[in-house]
């Protein structure tokens, strides 16, 4: 069953004619990990970016389409591209987290880190913050790394920790879908190896894509895979057919490095 | 040939240096003999009127610190409003006005709050003063805040609203954190700056002989001090000069090293 259902999707940014994605239709599988790969402007990242409108930040961009979003509780799907209030996108952004390229730790300590989130979400009792900050970083892998010094800033973690860290903020609000935009590119193997076990371990929880330049990444750790050239989807299936059987040329000619 | 015009410009710099640094240090060494020379610790108990400074280095700080109480929330606000909120051509108007602010003569500032907070009560007085200096830090302020929030990685604020935070909490819980270090050496160098001004104070809150914190009267000022007592005939009064001239020299000297030692400290 598909967490969110992208519809005839098509994205403009603002001050430009044409379009950066053109009738875009995916659905994004439930507790699968799914990949979004291609070539560098093929409009991945405008994509992953729509799915939790980020791109609202910077205003004159123009959306149209559906994206539709399964409400867990009531089973019903709603189309995300038609929130307008402040609260709706907080909303939205609690149930549709996102991992950056470079780690985005905030000048605070790790605690507070991992805490922030929750704390925006009204959560003021000071054993449940603590609770829920610590199954988070347990659950991020980072918990023995950095659990005698919560109250140090997360400012001297690693990049690799950091972007750990990064996760867990993300995982402590229980969001439907974590959004993953090429985490592991400012990243040593090491930590990238650390990254991506703990991206197939989140899948028990939640719904996950994922954006990578990295094409033995995404063979390695996704469920689904879609491949974008230019704007357009140009193919959708499970990830071992991408990868041995793709049906169009130009995905066959990515996946073995002829262009891109 | 390439080495040698490369010799010729590392000798030009090295001469320029010399020659900005020597000037620097000529006045400061100055300062030190003549000052030092003048300095005893009674100028710290006495006021003006009795051949003492209390009253002036009270009254300077005075001043500085109430105009900084209005000149850094008004600066750092206007400052988050056109880095954060302000798209198009208001945020870019006010930031090409405080850049031209900053470079206005003080003198002109001074002028122009003389004629509206001097002119019509009849006298100099300290808001006068207060309103003048804060008008010269206001500029500052502003364009350190907003070349600071610059700094801040647009990561950094998707970050805080991918985790469901409205706009106003990013800025303040993260935004402005990430910046402190930054904007807090700009504050005090701004501070330091209006510490040791004399224009914009010259004809509005002048100076005054005796301890005075009354703000309607004409306050006390050390340098505004500084250019009365230089001007006097008697060796007396010009010693005296002298020794405010190296203790404000002194303060101004300690409040920058304190910004600095901010920024290499927090780093």
């Amino acid at each position: 069953m598909p967490v969110m259902k992208i519809k005839n999707f098509s994205f403009t940014y603002a001050g430009v004619e044409a379009p950066s994605l053109k009738n875009i239709t995916l659905p994004i599988e439930k507790n699968q990990i799914t990949a979004l790969i291609g070539p560098s402007g093929c409009g991945k990242s405008t994509l992953l970016r729509s799915m939790n409108r980020i791109h609202d930040l910077y205003p004159g961009n123009k959306y149209d389409g559906k994206i539709n979003l399964l409400d867990l509780e009531t089973g019903k799907y709603n189309n995300i591209l038609a929130i307008k209030k402040e609260n709706e996108f907080i909303q939205l952004r609690q149930q549709v987290g996102m991992i950056f390229q470079k780690p985005t730790p905030f000048p605070m300590s790790i605690f507070d880190n991992v805490a922030y989130g929750l704390k925006i979400a009204g959560i003021k009792n000071k054993t449940e913050l603590s609770d829920r900050v610590e199954a988070s970083l347990k659950g991020s892998a980072l918990w023995k790394e950095v659990h005698d010094r919560l109250g140090k800033s997360a400012m001297g973690l690693s990049g690799g920790q950091q972007q750990r860290l990064c996760i867990a903020r993300a995982v402590a609000v229980k969001p439907e879908v974590l959004l993953f935009d090429e985490p592991t590119s400012a990243l040593d193997p090491i930590s990238t190896g650390a990254i991506e076990e703990l991206i197939v371990e989140l899948k028990k929880d939640v719904s996950i894509a994922i954006v990578t330049h990295n094409m033995q990444q995404a063979s390695r750790i996704s469920d689904y895979t879609a491949f974008m050239y230019l704007g357009d989807l140009i193919e959708y299936d499970k990830t071992e057919n991408i990868f041995l059987n793709p049906k169009e040329k130009r995905t066959e000619d990515y996946i073995t490095g002829r262009f891109g | 040939m390439r080495l040698q015009i490369n010799k010729l410009f590392l000798a030009l710099s090295i001469l320029s240096a010399l020659i900005g640094l020597g000037f620097l240090g000529w006045i400061l060494v100055t300062l030190f003999i003549k000052g030092v020379s003048s300095l005893h610790f009674t100028l710290f108990l006495n006021d003006l009127v009795d051949g003492g400074l209390r009253n002036l280095i009270v009254g300077q700080l005075v001043l500085a610190l109430l105009a900084a109480l209005i000149g850094i929330p008004l600066g750092m606000i206007a400052g988050i409003y056109i880095r954060e909120y302000g798209h198009g051509k208001y945020a870019n108007l006010i930031r090409d006005l405080s850049d031209i602010m900053v470079s206005a003569p003080s003198i002109v500032i001074g002028a122009f709050v003389y004629s509206f907070a001097v002119a019509p009560f009849g006298g100099a007085n300290g808001f006068a003063g207060i309103i003048a200096l804060s008008i010269m830090m206001i500029p500052i302020i502003i364009n350190t805040t907003d070349s600071m929030l610059s700094l801040v990685p647009k990561e950094l604020r998707e970050a805080g609203m991918a985790l469901g935070a409205s706009k106003y909490r990013v800025i303040l819980d993260v935004v402005i954190k990430a910046a402190k270090v930054g904007i807090m050496t700009g504050v005090l160098l701004a501070f330091a700056r209006i510490a040791g001004e004399t224009a914009p104070l010259l004809f509005t809150s002048e100076t005054s002989n005796y301890f005075n914190l009354d703000l309607t009267e004409s306050f006390p000022s050390l340098t505004v001090s500084i250019y009365n007592l230089a001007n006097e005939p008697e060796k007396s009064s010009r010693d005296l000069a002298w020794a405010a001239s190296f203790i404000l020299t002194v303060m101004v000297l300690l409040i920058n090293l304190a910004g600095r030692y901010l920024t290499r400290n927090k780093k």
